[in-house]
């Protein structure tokens, strides 16, 4: 029933995406922060990535996304910090910014071809065999989830995490939670638009609306792997949010196998995000009626 | 040490709200001093203590910490050589971290030399350990534990090992034992005063409780509307008693019926 192409394409895109899951679980977990910018420095990262590569640089092409998609990230940390916009709306702001900005890279035009560019993957095709997809993508997200966990343990990864988890806390000490959240938030939206970098790449095609409703994907990434691993050390949430971008991209083959309609997929993410950031709501409000007691008002 | 000369504050200027906070402090401190701060609520005793750790811009004045004016310093620079308790003892900790992670953020942060990058050593780790062990409430072998998971008198205590682990050039005690029960509050408050006598910590501490207001530290400072109203040190403060230092604050209509004070 399911291919190993199925399996194989499904083991691909899960770890191109994971990173953007390992960069909402930097911005939405660690830094407590829904970070709307992730939709267009997604797609900042694959038009960046489509040029560079199409001039001939397709290593390149990946640290000039990252580059791309930090400045796009400490733009909505500046309007948060510097400028006191919400945010939610900060990060909207810059997305709604960044349409016209991924035209522009694009050269005005709304995709960008690759057919005939020399990719990563045509790079890796002759010497990798079958797997010269998946392994590049496995090697890199691998590399990048230590790097993230790492980091996280530094002077500065540390002070990053206090300033989501104790804000009282953190303005008390020596901490300038306007630096960490703009790192923060650098990191998180270079790590986005790498991923939209590859994806790029492995499709070998840039288009403008690539980055839509990334956001949500890389929610419920994170959260299916939220529920799969144990509660516990950072290596493991880190562990789940790759595991997670896998398994929702192969209950987005299953789902494809089922003859759901491909429009349908977005639908089903919402769900399962805002039913799993819910859930404990939903736990809570049901508490006092499963003891049989009687709610007040 | 640190040195506030005519230090005022008004919060709300020019409306009905408006609160003069601090008037005129002039107040010097020598290298080991412990001051333990008392006044009724609304004296002004947090709010000296959000002047001194940068908390607010002050009106007037000037502050100086080991001879380095420090009156337009960033808090979050002060920090630096300025450690912070709070009553609530769920304010100096960061709950979803470890807290082998807590100690090594207020390591790293409070050494400057480091680069942002630097992470602990194993040998950072074994005196987090050792650090842990003299608290006596078997934190040692929890190090990997979310701080979370600990009461508020285990997390008084680790914020406390953090403000001095390395040592600060002034502590400010917010009435951090108020908040805990009274067998952990006895034994934060003898923690605190062992460490601040073992690593000779320039302190400040507001309490409400004056037995442990006379007997804790060298100097006593009272507070009232903004203001230093009396300054015990040496004999005088050595023969006081809290009946007649009671008294004294009825004698100054300092006390009202807001008073808070315990003489137990």
């Amino acid at each position: 029933m399911i291919s190993s192409a199925v399996i194989f394409s499904a083991l691909e895109l899960g770890f191109i995406y994971a990173l953007v899951a390992l960069a909402l679980f930097l911005s939405f977990r660690v830094l407590n922060i829904a970070d709307m910018t992730t939709d267009g420095s997604f797609t900042l990262g694959c038009a960046v990535s489509a040029v560079v590569a199409v001039a001939g640089h397709p290593i390149l092409a990946l640290p000039a996304a990252m580059l791309a998609g930090a400045a796009a990230g400490c733009v909505t940390a500046l309007l948060q910090t510097k400028l006191n916009v919400p945010s939610i709306l900060a990060g909207i702001i810059t997305n709604t910014g960044l349409y016209t900005v991924n035209l522009a890279v694009m050269g005005f035009s709304s995709n960008v071809s690759m057919m005939r560019t020399k990719t990563l993957f045509t790079m890796t095709q002759d010497s990798l065999g079958s797997v010269y997809k998946l392994i590049p993508v496995m090697v890199l997200t691998a590399v990048l989830a230590v790097l993230l966990v790492v980091f996280l343990k530094t002077r500065l990864g540390l002070s990053i995490r206090a300033t989501g988890d104790n804000p009282d806390m953190v303005r008390a000490s020596s901490i300038n939670t306007g630096f960490t959240i703009t790192v923060g938030l650098g990191v998180s939206n270079a790590l986005t638009a790498l991923s939209g970098a590859v994806l790029a790449q492995y499709q070998k095609s840039a288009d403008i609306n690539l980055g839509n409703g990334m956001v949500i994907i890389g929610l419920a990434s994170l959260i299916i792997g939220e529920t799969l691993m144990p509660k516990g050390k950072l290596w493991m949430k880190a562990l789940g949010a790759v595991a997670g971008s896998v398994v929702y991209r192969f209950i987005m083959a299953l789902a494809l196998r089922l003859d759901l309609p491909s429009e349908c997929l977005k639908l089903i993410s919402a769900v399962i995000v805002a039913v799993a950031i819910g859930l404990p709501a939903i736990k809570k409000a049901w508490k006092p009626a499963a003891k049989g007691g009687v709610k007040a008002c | 040490m640190l040195k506030l000369q005519n230090v005022s504050k008004t919060f709300n200027p020019g409306t009905v709200n408006e609160k003069k906070a601090l008037e005129g402090i002039d107040l010097q401190l020598a290298p080991g001093d412990f001051v333990t701060i008392l006044g009724s609520n609304g004296a002004g005793k947090s709010t000296l203590f959000g002047a001194i750790a940068g908390s607010f811009v002050v009106d007037t004045g000037t502050i100086s910490l080991d001879g380095k004016n420090i009156t337009n310093l960033p808090d979050y620079k002060r920090s630096v050589y300025i450690g912070r308790l709070f009553q609530d003892p769920l304010k100096g900790t960061a709950p979803g971290m470890t807290i082998e992670e807590n100690l090594a953020l207020a390591y790293l942060r409070a050494s400057k030399k480091r680069s942002p990058f630097s992470m602990v050593t194993a040998a950072d780790r074994r005196d987090f350990r050792e650090r842990l062990a003299m608290l006596e409430l078997g934190l040692e072998d929890r190090m990997d534990h979310p701080v979370g998971l600990l009461s508020g008198g285990q997390r008084q205590a680790l914020t406390l090992l953090m403000a001095i682990l390395v040592t600060p050039k002034l502590l400010l005690l917010d009435e951090h034992t108020a908040a805990l029960d009274p067998a952990t509050a006895e034994k934060v408050l003898s923690l605190t005063k062992k460490i601040v006598a073992e690593n000779h910590i320039t302190c400040l501490m507001i309490t409400h409780n004056i037995p442990s207001a006379l007997s804790l530290g060298n100097r006593t400072i009272m507070m009232n509307s903004g203001k230093i109203v009396l300054e015990l040190q040496g004999e005088e403060r050595a023969n006081m008693t809290t009946e007649r230092l009671l008294k004294i604050f009825h004698e100054q209509s300092i006390s009202n019926d807001r008073i808070l004070f315990s003489a137990e």
